[in-house]
């Protein structure tokens, strides 16, 4: 599942990432935007994803990435990968993975490269 | 198989059977549950067999039309109007795999997820893939699983192309088409499919241009079915709305409980799937999927496809010799 936390209202990110999913054979849930961390982990646990990909521009991926993967974990459901992408600081990344995030990919990172890793890291649960 | 145990991949069984607690609506065991459904798990059988004495209650409407009239959105807006009734609902929404890659992006939730927390509502994302079991089988199941779990009213949504879809709405209770003004032509492309099925048309985006030449085609398109015009048969209504506004989306539902009633009416009373035609048309199907799902599989297993395969590649037969060998002596098995 591609899923948009927080305010920023740019989705084309989050879009292309979809469609190289698509293109690699995934099932891609594509929720919108503006999405509550909340309302992810629900839509992710109905639809029985095995991974979640975050997109976050706006700065407020410190509160959002954690508080998913926070969430996950009080319905048990934390067998789902959640990674993160869009504009994060490095700073911030080791603090990030620390908070139970897989990986974060950051701008300039080749689609092939997620998709390859998506492929190696997560298996059908 | 056989024992009776309904034993599919479901996680967190570690207390009760799977089957209690879909009926007792638990989110995690129903969403994994149609997972195993789409996989096409065998495990899956035996729970819906299970779940099987408890469906039959909800009250399913297929809703399909073409890519971006506003189905999603018209949905929305119907659960919307169903919660504020108290009635709850679950979503199956059908979008298309590729068929170069197998991938999909499932986007329909993208219009309804305002509902997502609410706890009345499950919405599941489904793509076509195009497996052997076939798409109406295991959309019917899954619908089969939200009934089981007490959902009042299932909502299936499909792009309303190819034959598949038109049989997945068919299985419903009642079908709403949605078009759009100026799809004069594309009403015409599929008059033959998808407008015979329809009980209900829905003329979506009506503040645009063309919105009374699109209801009186299809308005000429009904009229032309003289099936409809027989004493005491549904006649489908043409409905205007603007989902996005919310507009026409009462009166749509309204009309679903008129046709509804009709139904009822016509068959005494008897739940519509346990009618003997739709009993007829499911079992046949169920049938038909699961002789060639084995067979065919076979074929695969034991490698006899692709070696008939190489032979017509390589010029050595073709394919109507090919498929006599492939199946013939299969045939002559089963005979004894």
């Amino acid at each position: 599942m591609v899923a948009k936390p927080g305010l920023d209202g740019h989705d084309r990110g989050a879009r292309i990432i979809a469609r190289a999913y698509r293109d690699a054979g995934f099932e891609v849930v594509y929720t919108g935007l503006h999405q509550t961390p909340e309302e992810i982990v629900e839509a992710a646990i109905q639809e029985d994803v095995d991974m979640i990909g975050l997109s976050s521009l706006a700065g407020a991926h410190n509160y959002l990435f954690p508080r998913t993967v926070e969430l996950l974990r009080e319905r048990g459901a934390d067998d789902i990968v959640v990674c993160g992408g869009g504009i994060i600081p490095d700073d911030d990344i080791t603090g990030l993975k620390k908070a139970g995030i897989a990986e974060i990919f950051t701008p300039g990172t080749a689609l092939d490269d997620i998709v390859k890793w998506v492929e190696v890291n997560v298996k059908p649960r | 198989m056989g024992g009776g145990e309904c034993e599919a991949q479901v996680r967190h069984n570690n207390m009760d059977s799977v089957t209690e607690k879909v009926v007792a609506g638990d989110i995690r065991t129903v969403a994994r549950l149609i997972r195993d459904i789409d996989d096409g798990m065998p495990e899956v059988r035996e729970c819906l067999k299970a779940l099987y004495p408890h469906t039959g209650k909800a009250y399913v409407i297929g809703i399909t039309g073409a890519p971006g009239v506003g189905k999603s959105t018209l949905v929305d807006q119907m659960i919307g109007h169903l919660r504020k009734k108290e009635k709850t609902v679950g979503v199956l929404a059908v979008d298309p795999t590729s068929p170069f890659t197998g991938g999909a992006i499932l986007g329909d939730r993208v219009r309804m997820q305002r509902h997502s927390m609410d706890q009345g509502v499950f919405i599941r994302s489904l793509a076509t893939r195009g497996h052997f079991g076939g798409l109406t089988q295991s959309t019917r199941s899954a619908i089969d699983v939200l009934d089981a779990m007490g959902k009042d009213y299932i909502i299936v949504e499909t792009v309303g192309v190819g034959q598949d879809e038109v049989d997945v709405v068919r299985t419903t209770h009642t079908t709403v088409i949605v078009v759009i003004p100026g799809m004069g032509d594309d009403i015409q492309a599929i008059k033959a499919g998808i407008l015979e099925v329809g009980d209900i048309f829905v003329i979506n985006k009506a503040d645009r241009e063309g919105t009374d030449k699109t209801l009186s085609d299809l308005r000429l398109m009904i009229n032309m079915d003289q099936r409809k015009y027989e004493e005491g048969r549904w006649k489908p209504p043409i409905l205007k709305a603007e989902a996005v506004f919310d507009n026409g989306v009462v009166e749509i539902l309204d009309e679903i409980e008129k046709h509804g009633k009709y139904l009822m009416e016509a068959t005494g009373g008897l739940p519509f799937r346990r009618r003997k035609e739709k009993v007829r048309e499911e079992l046949a199907e169920m049938v038909k999927n699961r002789l060639i799902q084995g067979a065919f599989e076979e074929l695969l297993k034991t490698g006899e496809f692709e070696e008939a395969v190489n032979s017509i590649v390589n010029g050595e037969t073709d394919p109507y010799t090919a498929c006599d060998n492939l199946i013939l002596p299969k045939l002559g098995f089963s005979n004894g």
